[in-house]
C-alpha cells in the first residue's frame, strides 16, 4: 500500500452515457420512409395520339367525392373481395372472354374525385397494390411480405432474382386518373 | 474454523462493471437510429394506414412534402396547405421547388429524386392531385404516399 496507482474515477461513467441515452431517447424520431410507391407518367404531351384500350381490358376502379366505390360499373361496400376480383382479372389469360387478354394487357384503372379523402384513396389503392405483390410473390415462390422486402433492395444480386422472376410478364399497370371535379 | 471463514467471503454484489458499456450501446443504437428534426410540422399528419408498404433504397434521395389542414386554424384557415422546409408554398410553386431540391443532389442522381407525399388522412385527392401534376411537369415522377404498417394483417 505505499504506491497508490493513478486512477480515473469511474463510478460517474454510466450516469453521463444515462444522460445521453436520455437525451437521444427524448430528441428521436425514428424516419418513417416506409410508404405506397408509384411512378408517376409522364406529362401530357398534346401531339401524342391518343391510344385506345379495349374495354375488357381496363379494370375501373372508381370512387365519388363521398368515398363511395364503384368497381367495373357495379357500386362495392365491402372492399374484403376486391382484391381476389382484381387478381382474377389479371390473370385472365382470355379464359373469359369479358375480362383480360392476358396480364400485359390488363390495366387496373382508378379513377377518384377530387373530394375523395386521402384516407380512402390510400385504402383502395392498398388494396391493388396487394394484388399486385400476391401475384408477384405467387410467381417468385416467396411469401408476400419477403418480396416486398426484395424489392426494396434491389441491389443485391439474390434479391433482384426474386424481384425480376415475379415480376416478368406482369408489370404493375395502376393507372390513376385525374380526379372529376365534383367535390373538393 | 476455517470452514465458517469459507462461507463468509462468498460475494453478493452484482458487477456493475459493465453497465457503462450496456448504457453506450443502447446510447449508440439511438444516435444511429435518430434523425433531429429539421422541420416543425404546420400541419395536421394523421398518416392513413395500409399494408403494403414498401422500404426506400437511399434515404438521401427522398424529400418531403407534408400536406395537410394547417395546426393553426385561426392564421391560416381550414383549407389543406402543402409545406416545404419550414414554409407553406402555394401549388405553383412546386416546379421551384423540385428544381432547388434537385440541385442538393449529386448530378448522376437527379432523376431517381422520391418525393415523400406525407398527406393527413382527411386531406383531399384535388390538392394532391394538383401536386402529382406540378411534380409531373417538374420531372420528379417517383412518388411514395407515406402510409403507416396497419397493426393486424389480413
Amino acid at each position: 500500500m505505499a504506491r497508490s496507482t493513478p486512477e480515473i474515477p469511474n463510478a460517474s461513467m454510466a450516469d453521463i452515457a444515462f444522460l445521453l441515452l436520455t437525451f437521444f431517447l427524448v430528441t428521436t424520431t425514428i424516419a418513417n420512409d416506409k410508404g405506397l410507391s408509384i411512378q408517376l407518367p409522364a406529362p401530357l404531351d398534346p401531339n401524342q395520339p391518343k391510344v385506345e384500350f379495349q374495354q375488357k381490358n381496363l379494370f375501373t376502379i372508381q370512387v365519388n367525392s363521398s368515398d363511395a366505390l364503384l368497381v367495373e360499373g357495379e357500386p362495392m361496400e365491402d372492399v374484403s373481395g376486391l382484391k381476389e376480383q382484381i387478381k382474377k382479372f389479371i390473370l385472365n389469360n382470355g379464359s373469359d372472354p369479358l375480362s383480360s387478354d392476358n396480364p400485359e394487357k390488363a390495366i387496373v384503372t382508378y379513377k377518384t374525385d377530387r373530394g375523395t379523402s386521402h384516407k380512402r384513396f390510400v385504402q383502395i389503392l392498398d388494396i391493388i397494390q396487394n394484388a399486385y405483390y400476391d401475384i408477384w410473390a405467387d410467381q417468385a415462390g416467396v411469401t408476400n411480405a419477403a418480396y416486398r422486402e426484395a424489392a426494396s433492395d434491389t441491389s443485391d444480386p439474390t434479391n433482384k432474382e426474386i424481384y425480376d422472376k415475379g415480376r416478368k410478364g406482369i408489370p404493375m399497370a395502376i393507372s390513376i386518373a385525374e380526379p372529376t371535379k365534383v367535390g373538393g | 474454523m476455517s470452514k465458517f471463514k469459507k462461507k463468509a467471503t462468498v460475494k453478493q454484489d452484482i458487477p456493475t462493471s459493465s453497465m457503462p458499456d450496456v448504457v453506450f450501446m443502447l446510447l449508440f443504437f439511438f444516435m444511429v437510429t435518430t434523425e433531429l428534426r429539421k422541420t416543425n410540422i404546420d400541419v395536421m399528419q394523421r398518416i392513413p394506414e395500409g399494408s403494403q408498404l414498401r422500404k426506400l433504397q437511399r434515404k438521401s434521395l427522398v424529400t418531403d412534402l407534408y400536406i395537410g389542414e394547417p395546426k393553426k386554424t385561426e392564421q391560416f384557415g381550414k383549407e389543406p396547405k402543402i409545406q416545404a422546409e419550414d414554409t407553406f408554398i402555394e401549388v405553383s410553386g412546386i416546379i421551384l421547388w423540385v428544381t432547388r431540391q434537385k440541385d442538393l443532389l449529386p448530378e448522376n442522381e437527379r432523376d431517381q429524386m422520391t418525393v415523400a407525399l406525407k398527406v393527413d388522412s382527411d386531406a383531399k385527392r384535388g390538392i394532391i392531385a394538383d401536386v402529382e401534376t406540378e411534380l409531373r411537369k417538374a420531372n420528379a415522377r417517383k412518388v411514395l404516399y407515406t402510409v403507416k404498417q396497419k397493426k393486424i394483417e389480413e
